[in-house]
């Protein structure tokens, strides 16, 4: 176990670094800056310089590289472009309080109604009930979610006053956007634990399991629930990274400052080093989850948990 | 005796998208206290619904029980609600399951998985207690050491291990009546003995009754006191054990009975003609009728009653009808007519047309370690003639055939194919001859034909491959006369495989593997995954092809009976390496290796007299794992003489004229 760990956190360290050089040098490639030439023209040749200098952009750029990477080591992702003096990990952190807690309401209230709906569409097969929850998951998948978002809007903030329309300023805020979220979670959810669950039940060991005299819900409980999850997990880890790292749309729609929208503003000001530093986030975030992941498939599925002691 | 079980008058049908199927129709048996029932009947013989009809266990979305009692202990299970039905289930009636490698939860452990049943069924057992009695039973299945095994999960054990553990689950609550559904089907021999002792040896001891539904009369032989045959739906015959096996009186009994190869008899195996009936629309009369060489007119219009022969015997056959002419000498007649085995090759004259040398064929694994599937074997084919080979699950046999066809790439060794080398590196268009000489047939007739493509182009891939046919007409022509050859009807080659039956893809095979014109053909398993019936048809078939066509067979299979009935000579695999290699009579008398003999010993022959009275050689625990068998003789492990000489590898050596093994004992 010790040496799988080790192997697969060397294995994360090798990605990031390949991910920070490609990001570094695809935004090398880009044309324009934040500073580009014209816009700089007002300033004296000094002072542009000076200010070449501050952002370390007068050096060659395997110089800036070097440094961009030392930096980075340190935790260090360097100085915003475009927010003055901010530095991007405080800016990244600064918005991240939204974004994580829409990720995380949006990913548990998905997550418990798309089980309980595929469970549901399992144990009713081939019933209205099925072809009902289907129904929803296609509805799911089908409409974008900023046509929920806007629908939400409309009636629950507008019409009927319930809820507030956008903004961040209370609890409540965070309602409507995370039903939006959860909507696409909630179909892909249902749809992935009918199939596993009919899966299942025509295994073998269920019907051991009957023979043994167990009531249907001891079956469900004890021997289907547990062998269900297991390709589940699989899904659920992208899922969460894309939860909890904010949506770009549905922030924007709802005007909330989560790193959804930090990242949108970035790229429309070519904020290179925010843009920059995001995307290492983003796939820091991505890679630990996944790693998460592996480990959880080894706690449900003891077959795994062998393979991986042995790897 | 008292009777346990009483069903009555049974039908149960199902609701597929083709129509109504109408598996059961009218099924009547009892079974009593402590005594041994096997139901027998090929796949679809509504055996195996029968089983699960009386443990409640047919899914209730499909399934109809259209009328019928099953009583069990004076109550109707047929009526009774689901709350009562648990409490019988697990507790009064048990099941063991055919598959022992899906019918454990993967995801619970062993001991879970026993205690489980016994905390269901009694209310006052705490976890410990009942986690303490799981120990208990597993050690009265024969689970070594399992005070520490009760924590492992299924993966952690061996399929023969698995099975124990089935039916620990199944005795935990000491059932009055255990239902076996093809218990060993799924096991290698030496392991099926175990079981089938195992299952003796719990009803000795605890006085439960058995149903046993099982294909395999060898097993009946051994396990039953009572026999019911099953045909569409229906059981056709039923009686004592001798009453069956001794005097049957339907015919498709006969048919099931002559269907096994018997040593002895120098005659072409029986086979039933024909495909059992279609259950969406079932015949009006006998359903067995279009398939029964002496069927009456009477057998098409009206479906026979039970006929009592005795007051345990009975049969549904319009010939016990007293007006019915008598069969005796019809069918004497007809036995003597039938055609003779050609007789015995003599082949000691004949020239090897393969030889293998010291062929190694090692599959990397994780890390450094290698699974030795085949690990040095040395044998010759001769040309026309059947060599049989046969070995467990794992001992690389399938292996060795498709080293020889380059299918794999060996490892090491040699290989020549009509003295010309055809190991190493080889011209393009050498190959190419290798590949149209020797051609191969596979298990699964349903896995190896691409159910997208017709079964003209299915048959004809080889022709066109190694361009062939002159003109599209000349590849039709060909395959055409290909399927009459091995006895379909030509106009079949415009339709796809789903559309045919496992008897007729079979076929398909054949007549892809002959479509080159080999000298030899691989036969893998090729009958395995065939009814009883069916698989007599495809052996005739095949015997029939290599007289005509001067064919080589290499024929690998694990039933031994149907490998002594083909194979002129018989090589025994164990473990990656061959033990023994003699012509087939000599090997089944005398064979030499300890490992043949208690392979030999562990088929169970369809003969109760002789299943009855015989001492098995039963090997005990399981084959070693591969990746890294015992050092020496690989056998020594199980070996009943193992000595101390055994950690040597025993030479490859003619321990006598034309008769090889590889064992310290032979010297």
């Amino acid at each position: 176990m010790k040496k799988f760990l080790a192997v697969r956190i060397f294995n994360i360290l090798v990605t990031l670094f390949v991910i920070a050089t490609v990001t570094f040098f695809l935004m090398k490639l880009l044309p324009g800056s934040p500073f580009d030439e014209e816009k700089l023209a007002d300033l004296s040749d000094e002072a542009r310089m000076e200010f070449y200098a501050r952002y370390g952009l007068d050096q060659p750029v395997y110089v800036q590289y070097a440094k961009y990477m030392g930096n980075l080591v340190q935790g260090d992702l360097g100085i915003s472009y475009y927010y003055k003096g901010q530095k991007v990990e405080s800016l990244i952190s600064g918005r991240i309080g939204p974004s994580a807690l829409l990720g995380v309401q949006a990913t548990i209230l998905g997550v418990s109604i798309g089980l309980i709906l595929g469970m549901i569409a399992a144990f009713r097969h081939n019933t209205a009930w099925d072809f009902f929850t289907m129904f929803i998951a296609v509805i799911g998948v089908a409409i974008p979610n900023f046509v929920f978002a806007a629908l939400l809007q409309y009636y629950v903030g507008l019409k009927w006053g319930i809820l507030p329309v956008a903004f961040w300023e209370s609890y409540d805020s965070s309602i409507l956007p995370t039903i939006a979220l959860s909507m696409m979670v909630i179909a892909l959810i249902a749809r992935f634990m009918r199939n596993e669950m009919l899966e299942v039940l025509q295994q073998d060991y269920i019907l051991t399991a009957r023979s043994k005299g167990l009531s249907q819900m001891k079956v469900i409980i004890r021997h289907t629930l547990r062998n269900s999850m297991i390709p589940i997990l699989t899904i659920l880890g992208p899922i969460v990274v894309s939860l909890l790292t904010g949506s770009l749309v549905i922030e924007n729609i709802f005007g909330i400052p989560g790193i959804g929208s930090l990242f949108v503003d970035s790229i429309k000001v070519n904020d290179y080093t925010t843009i920059m530093g995001l995307t290492i986030f983003y796939s820091t975030f991505y890679i630990l989850t996944v790693l998460v992941v592996d480990l959880l498939y080894g706690i449900v599925d003891p077959r795994i948990r062998i393979a991986g002691s042995k790897g | 005796m008292e009777t346990l079980l009483e069903v009555k008058d049974l039908n149960v049908s199902f609701r597929t998208q083709a129509g109504v199927v109408k598996a059961v129709r009218g099924v009547n048996f009892k079974v009593n206290k402590g005594e041994t029932l096997a139901i027998v009947g090929e796949s679809g013989s509504g055996k195996s619904v029968t089983s699960k009809a009386i443990m409640q266990l047919l899914p209730n979305q499909t399934a109809t029980y259209d009328s019928g009692e099953i009583i069990f202990d004076g109550q109707n299970i047929l009526e009774i609600n689901d709350k009562k039905m648990e409490a019988i289930r697990g507790s009064e009636i048990a099941m063991v399951f055919q598959d022992p490698m899906t019918a454990l939860n993967p995801t619970m452990t062993i001991g879970k998985q026993v205690a489980e049943s016994i905390l269901n069924h009694n209310k006052n057992v705490t976890k410990k207690e009942a986690l303490q009695r799981a120990v208990e039973i597993l050690e009265l299945v024969g689970i070594p050491e399992p005070a520490a095994r009760v924590n492992q999960y299924p993966h952690q054990f061996s399929g023969g291990m698995r099975q124990r553990v089935v039916i620990a689950i199944a005795i935990a609550c000491n059932p009055r009546l255990l239902i076996a559904d093809e218990p060993t089907t799924a096991l290698d021999v030496t392991i099926q003995a175990q079981i089938l002792d195992l299952l003796k040896d719990i009803q000795r001891k605890t006085g439960t009754s058995i149903i046993l539904i099982t294909h395999d009369l060898g097993v009946v032989a051994n396990m039953a006191d009572k026999v019911a045959v099953m045909y569409a739906g229906r059981i056709v015959e039923q009686g004592t054990v001798e009453e069956v096996f001794d005097s049957a009186e339907h015919p498709y009994t006969w048919g099931l009975l002559k269907s096994i190869p018997d040593l002895d008899a120098d005659e072409e195996l029986y086979s039933i003609p024909g495909t059992p009936p279609d259950l969406l629309s079932p015949p009006i009369g006998d359903a067995f009728a279009a398939r029964n060489e002496f069927a009456l007119a009477i057998d098409y219009e009206v479906q026979p009653p039970m006929f009592a022969v005795s007051e345990t015997h009975s049969a549904a056959t319009w010939l016990l009808h007293e007006k019915a002419p008598k069969l005796s000498t019809i069918v004497q007649e007809k036995e003597s007519v039938r055609a003779k085995r050609k007789g015995k090759k003599n082949l000691t004259l004949a020239q090897p047309i393969i030889q293998v040398r010291d062929l190694k064929k090692h599959f990397r694994m994780s890390g450094d370690s290698y699974l030795k599937a085949v690990d040095g074997v040395t044998f010759d084919i001769k040309k026309g003639e059947t060599l049989g080979l046969v070995g467990e699950s794992g001992c690389g046999k399938s292996t060795t055939g498709r080293t020889i066809l380059r299918l794999y790439e060996p490892t090491g060794g040699e290989v020549y194919f009509n003295g010309k080398p055809i190991h190493g590196d080889l011209k393009k268009s050498d190959e190419n001859t290798i590949r149209q000489k020797m051609q191969m047939i596979f298990q699964d007739p349903y896995a190896s034909l691409d159910p997208r493509k017709k079964v003209l182009d299915s048959v004809a891939e080889g022709i066109d491959i190694h361009k062939l046919a002159a003109s599209a007409k000349d590849r039709k022509d060909t395959v055409q006369n290909l399927l009459e050859i091995v006895g379909l009807n030509k106009s079949f080659m415009n339709r796809y495989p789903h559309e045919f039956s496992g008897g007729q893809r079979q076929r398909i095979g054949i007549a892809r593997a002959l479509a080159l014109n080999p000298e030899v053909i691989i036969a893998d398993e090729p009958i395995s995954a065939l009814d009883v019936s069916i698989q007599a048809q495809v052996v005739n078939l095949l015997k029939d092809l290599q007289h005509k066509q001067d064919l080589t067979y290499l024929f690998i299979a694990h039933d031994i009976s149907m490998v002594k009935y083909i194979s002129d000579r018989i090589g025994v695999m164990y473990l990656g390496s061959l033990v023994e290699l003699a012509p087939t009579d000599e090997l089944s008398k005398e064979p030499l290796h300890p490992y043949t003999q208690a392979l030999l010993s562990a088929v169970p022959t369809p003969n109760p007299k002789i299943e009855r009275g015989r001492e098995r050689i039963i090997l005990s625990g399981d084959l070693p794992n591969p990746i890294n068998p015992p050092v020496g003789c690989r056998f020594r492990t199980r070996c009943p003489y193992a000595m101390e000489k055994c950690g040597e590898t025993p030479i490859w050596k003619e321990a006598q004229p034309n008769h090889w093994v590889a064992c310290h004992l032979i010297e």
